[in-house]
């Protein structure tokens, strides 16, 4: 085993498929600075700087998926997908269903997403759910370096296209280059275990659409992605000491989810908690009420989801974000 | 017609040390997120926004202090904004790159290429509520490049509104030179879609105003949109702690961190073959020697200390200004901070 960072895993996971595989290329905004390290390695013609025209190259790289690339297109932020969208929405996520299942678009969108660190409501949103509704997308939320590395290789073997959500606070590189450009007077609230942790030496696929446990308890099912995952656990800790038996479910992947993994842990505890950074309404947290209802299971539920646009002072967006107090406080209501 | 010096000069003036103070402000951690400072392009900023009159729009860039500062906007509700007060001037929902203030008709967006459209649709509604009033679009080069700028040229185009679209070129994409990711000439695309096109030295504030002078003067009288091309340095690049600048600014400290990892990468058994890796290495080696051959330490690119060398023969007027200007935004600071504090 080795131990990297967030990002590092997942360049490293990167590197070793395009090691492998020459039809992978990379290209985004800023590229060539931002994977000079991969830029070095596999040069020029497999690592692209593009201009700030979302629209021409994210819709170019589905295009370039059909004939036969594997791209990885860069998008600065998960919002930034709001000047692009059609060619996700339009395009990448109906080739498949207008070809009649003929043809699809193999193509990684690779997109940095979340908040906490004070940059705003147009710049720290999650989107998962915004994403996850449109049939034909899958869309990846890894919490950990060793998942974060492993579900990259996942999609590059996909067919079709794939999200692939980094979430800041967790990666070592959007943080340094969005949060702090290397002051030591800002603090952030970074969950150790997702910032830095073991990988392996050589990397395997960790299967898209497959949950996993992080810690088992009788009393309330917390289901959660990326740095929520990590807020659960903190809150199922302190939670210990008042009684309460919390069980964690990281779903890793938002679409398509794990519907069995749910059920099965929500079935064994009767109590859904639903802790999403994503938009409460019409999103990921509903939906989970859904499938446990579907699925004929008799639960109590609730959910801590952002509610509203995030704000840019810091005291007021830790307060919106889902937080261990808010995640706790839920705890409790629920299991009275 | 030559603009006021003194009065462009206390404009700029006043704008730097307010962005001096905020820069100062971020590194001390009370400013959260990303600072991008106009400091470099005051003179685009107050040649143009010189000539605005009530009524007149401002659609923003993420870089927009300091025309909200040079439109009139009270410098403590922005900088109570920036330090995320509740009372700030966006309630502390904003931050430097949402700053909206509807007193003024000026609305900021973080998304590149966003105040296309923005001043195309204030321009619009000035022809049905306001006729006469303008619209003015402020943004950089890298905006160029997106597709909803371009459009939106063309609908002011087709549609004669009152728009003056303002790129503010410093050379620099984030960390991407524009040269390496822009097709054709700026200048020769807006013509290309039927507005006027004038290039502009955009660190001398006389040439600003006055060729913002004209285009003003013709949207204000129908005569449709205009684009002005004006070269700048971001004398602190595209936002504070740009990593290529602390390269420069301090390589010992930073250079070991990227050379590492650069190197074990470069040397990496499989991958592309040598003569590709070189060609890779080429690119980021000519990133960091183009920050290297810092144009910002140019006194030519630095439009404030330019106005001033000509305002220099009244050293006492002069120094008046300066102290007036230096005591107002250092008052605006210390009261906002006196809260801090508390």
């Amino acid at each position: 085993m080795r131990t990297m960072f967030f990002s590092q895993a997942i360049d490293d996971a990167l590197a070793q498929a395009m090691a492998d595989d020459p039809h992978i290329i990379l290209f985004g905004e800023d590229t060539l600075m931002l994977r000079r390290n991969l830029l070095v390695r596999f040069g020029p013609r497999r690592v692209r700087g593009t201009p700030i025209s979302e629209s021409a190259f994210l819709g170019a790289g589905v295009a370039a998926a059909m004939a036969g690339l594997r791209p990885v297109v860069e998008i600065y932020m998960v919002d930034f997908l709001g000047v692009c969208i059609d060619a996700l929405l339009n395009h990448a996520a109906k080739i498949e269903a207008f070809s009649g299942g003929k043809w699809n678009a193999s193509v990684v969108v690779r997109a940095p997403c979340g908040g906490g660190y004070g940059d705003g409501g147009q710049h720290e949103q999650s989107l998962w759910g915004w994403l996850g509704h449109i049939p034909g997308l899958t869309v990846l939320v890894p919490s950990t370096p060793a998942d974060a590395g492993g579900l990259m290789l996942a999609a590059l073997q996909h067919d079709g296209p794939v999200l692939f959500l980094e979430h800041k606070l967790l990666s070592e590189i959007w943080l340094e280059f969005l949060g702090s450009g290397a002051r030591h007077t800002v603090q952030f609230d970074i969950p150790a275990e997702g910032a830095k942790g073991a990988v392996p030496i050589k990397w395997e696929p960790v299967p898209i659409g497959k949950a996993v446990l992080k810690r088992a308890g009788g009393d309330v099912t917390i289901v959660s992605v990326g740095v929520g995952v990590h807020r659960a656990l903190e809150t199922a800790q302190a939670l210990e000491s008042e009684g309460i038996s919390a069980s964690v479910l990281d779903l890793r992947t938002v679409s398509p989810l794990d519907k069995t993994a749910v059920c099965e842990a929500v079935a064994q505890t009767g109590h859904l908690l639903v802790v999403d950074e994503d938009y409460e309404g019409f999103g990921l947290s509903g939906e989970l009420s859904a499938v446990v209802l579907e699925a004929g299971i008799s639960c109590k539920y609730a959910r801590v989801c952002t509610q509203t646009t995030i704000p840019y002072a810091r005291q007021m967006e830790d307060k919106i974000l889902p937080n261990k107090q808010r995640i706790c406080a839920s705890v409790r209501q629920l299991m009275q | 017609m030559p603009p006021d010096l003194w009065q462009v000069y206390a404009l700029m003036l006043r704008s730097r040390l307010f962005e001096e103070a905020i820069a100062h402000l971020w590194h001390e951690g009370l400013i959260s997120g990303e600072m991008h400072l106009g400091t470099g392009e005051e003179a685009i900023i107050a040649g143009v926004i010189s000539h605005l009159r009530k009524g007149d729009a401002m659609a923003l860039d993420h870089r927009g202090t300091a025309a909200l500062l040079m439109r009139g906007v009270d410098p403590v509700l922005i900088l109570r904004e920036l330090l995320g007060y509740a009372d700030g001037l966006c309630g502390g929902m904003g931050g430097h790159m949402h700053l909206f203030s509807k007193e003024y008709l000026a609305a900021s967006s973080g998304i590149v290429g966003a105040e296309g459209p923005i001043a195309v649709g204030f321009a619009l509604s000035a022809q049905y509520l306001h006729p006469g009033a303008i619209a003015v679009a402020f943004f950089g080069d890298g905006a160029m490049n997106q597709g909803m700028l371009m459009e939106s040229m063309n609908l002011a185009s087709v549609w004669n509104l009152p728009v003056v679209f303002v790129c503010k070129d410093d050379g620099w994409a984030i960390t991407t030179q524009s040269k390496s990711v822009t097709g054709g000439d700026l200048n020769e695309r807006a013509r290309g879609l039927g507005i006027s096109a004038f290039e502009v030295d955009g660190c001398d504030i006389s040439e600003v105003w006055e060729v913002s002078h004209s285009a003003i003067e013709r949207a204000h009288s129908g005569q449709g949109p205009t684009f002005l091309h004006a070269r700048c340095e971001h004398l602190e690049g595209h936002f504070l702690g740009l990593q290529l600048l602390r390269i420069v600014r301090d390589p010992l400290r930073e250079m070991p961190e990227i050379a590492g990892p650069l190197t074990k990468s470069f040397l990496q058994p499989s991958g592309a073959t040598l003569r590709e890796r070189l060609a890779g290495l080429r690119i980021v080696l000519e990133a960091v020697l183009s920050t290297l051959r810092d144009p910002r330490r140019d006194l030519a690119n630095d439009p404030v200390r330019r106005a001033r060398t000509t305002l220099q023969s009244d050293s006492v007027r002069l120094q008046e200004l300066e102290d007036q200007v230096e005591q107002e935004i250092s008052n605006v600071v210390a009261s906002v901070l006196a809260e801090v504090s508390s």
